[in-house]
């Protein structure tokens, strides 16, 4: 179980990024994380994978405080970061680099062939598209596999269709070891689309505002009046989180009875 | 790109049509470089041989082309070049080795770098060629005081190059070595050294250029073998077509090392996802 205790951050000059936020994840459970810009939700990710130290409070996992990268955590940020000396299939490897060189490669073997890399293994970083640039840092974070996986905004720089695809790519491989996952976005479908429970953020600082439960069974059908429900309740939450409360998309009184329809 | 097409069509045979014009365009652009100094050469070659002037303080190209000859025949060209090689060479991996260590360990820790980084830069505003008497007093004047000459040289340019390379090696894949929990030693060689490779060979041109920039400054200083040596021999001797005959060994040898660098080290660069592919 991975645990926030009362995780706060106050950066050098001051600047409070993150203060007190406390979350319990469950092993296997999916949490998404929302909020406007600056609502420190990647600097509370950070926290969580060991690269950056909360100045307050702790992360544990399975009762262990981390203070450095951990084993079992591994990370997915916004950009793929490739290294481009390597080819795909070392890129994929870099994290396995202490093991036998048959297993390394029997492991990378299997891990690009679910992602749907196969024929890419040998070509230079630079040849990718983005998609695939993503699915491979997808692959190298999870062929260590990790107990729990961060996810820093993972798909906001790919186009609309790529994203939608990585998305359900990124539950089937979630399917395959049941990581724990936690995924910072912007993107309030994405966060619907996979999370178990979606985390919103208000900033200055980044606090928790809200969370909200998303009891829908997978795989979602994103057309659905029920994601539509959870999709407004959850843009109703960050409405509340920037102090908006009568916004355009703030239709909680719709809602009110929506979800007495629904329940 | 007309000169190309002119040259391809003045060939014999260009009537087989695209494909054959494609492959000798291939040859000839880059000979497109040699039209200019041929076509000074023969312009001199000329104006000697008409007359329009004795051609003694510059030679035409044949008398060089004999005098580098006649060099070569007698074996002192060869004796010559090899002693400025081994001196570049010498120079150039003392300075390099030096460059590096100290490039590297200014460039990665911060403490180090305010420590000697202020000092290195003020000896690196010193004209290098003001240490030469220090050097003579010091090292005397045979081979160490100019090897050690040519190593001053080489070494500010691999210096800089390095630290530069190693500090603006990006944080972002920093961090993926983080995540991955490499130490140190780890960190150096599976992320900074294979992310400061391009930078890295660049310096070492400019480092080998600078070395055969000293050499010649070395030899100027009393030696009694070299391309160096032999420039201030024919200049003592009046003797212009042996000096551009040395000049002539020089550019040969410089451009010669210099692509054999990029040669040798184009391998470790094939990943790179530059904008020019030579």
């Amino acid at each position: 179980m991975l645990v926030l205790n009362r995780v706060g951050k106050t950066y050098p000059n001051g600047v409070r990024a993150v203060d007190g936020v406390s979350i319990e994840v469950e092993l296997g459970e999916i949490v998404a994380i929302v909020g406007g810009s600056g609502c420190g939700k990647s600097t509370l990710l950070r926290a969580v994978s060991g690269l950056d130290q909360p100045t307050h409070g702790q992360v544990l996992l399975d009762g262990i405080p981390i203070n450095a990268p951990h084993e079992q955590i591994g990370i997915v940020f916004q950009e793929p970061r490739l290294l481009p000396w390597l080819t795909v299939a070392d890129n994929v490897g870099f994290g396995l680099d202490h093991r036998p060189k048959e297993e390394r490669e029997r492991r990378v073997a299997a891990q690009l062939e679910r992602v749907g890399l196969t024929d890419k293994a040998k070509v230079w970083p630079r040849e990718l598209s983005g998609g695939q640039a993503q699915r491979v840092a997808l692959a190298r974070a999870l062929v260590t596999r990790p107990e729990v996986l961060l996810l820093d905004e993972p798909f906001s720089a790919l186009d609309a269709f790529t994203r939608v695809d990585l998305q359900d790519h990124l539950l089937d491989l979630w399917n395959d070891t049941k990581p724990t996952l936690v995924v910072v976005t912007h993107d309030v479908d994405e966060a619907i689309v996979l999370a178990d429970r979606v985390v919103v953020m208000r900033p200055h600082p980044g606090r928790l505002e809200d969370e909200i439960v998303i009891d829908l069974p997978r795989p979602r059908d994103r057309q659905s009046a029920a994601f539509d429900f959870a999709k407004r309740r959850v843009l109703a939450a960050l409405d509340r989180s920037l102090g908006r409360a009568a916004s355009v998309d703030d239709r909680e009184t719709q809602t009110a009875h929506g979800a007495q329809m629904w329940w | 790109m007309s000169l190309v097409l002119m040259s391809s069509s003045a060939a014999p045979d260009t009537a087989q049509g695209d494909a054959a014009r494609k492959s000798l365009a291939r040859f000839v652009r880059p000979g497109l470089g040699l039209l200019l100094p041929v076509a000074l050469a023969i312009f001199w070659e000329i104006a000697v041989y008409v007359g329009w002037s004795n051609g003694r303080l510059i030679p035409p190209p044949s008398i060089i082309f004999n005098t580098f000859a006649e060099l070569w025949g007698t074996g002192e060209l060869q004796s010559h070049s090899l002693a400025t090689l081994a001196r570049v060479a010498l120079g150039f991996v003392s300075g390099v080795v030096a460059g590096t260590v100290l490039g590297a360990i200014t460039g990665y820790s911060g403490l180090s770098h305010r420590l000697v980084d202020p000092t290195l830069q003020a000896l690196r505003s010193i004209p290098s060629i003001a240490w030469v008497p220090l050097f003579i007093l010091w090292f005397g004047i045979f081979e160490a005081s100019k090897i050690i000459l040519i190593a001053v040289g080489v070494f500010f340019p691999v210096y800089l190059g390095v630290m530069g390379a190693v500090m603006s090696v990006d944080r972002k894949i920093v961090e993926v070595g983080r995540v991955f929990r490499l130490s140190g030693f780890e960190m150096v060689r599976r992320i900074l050294l294979p992310a400061v490779l391009p930078a890295y060979v660049l310096s070492l041109r400019a480092g080998l250029g600078l070395g055969w920039m000293f050499v010649v400054a070395a030899e100027f200083l009393g030696a009694s073998q070299g391309l160096g040596f032999l420039l201030i021999d024919g200049q003592q001797l009046g003797k212009p077509a042996t000096i551009v005959a040395a000049i002539v060994a020089f550019a040969i040898l410089g451009k010669a090392t210099d692509t054999l660098l990029a040669v040798a080290t184009a391998p470790f660069l094939r990943w790179e996802d530059r904008f020019a592919r030579t």
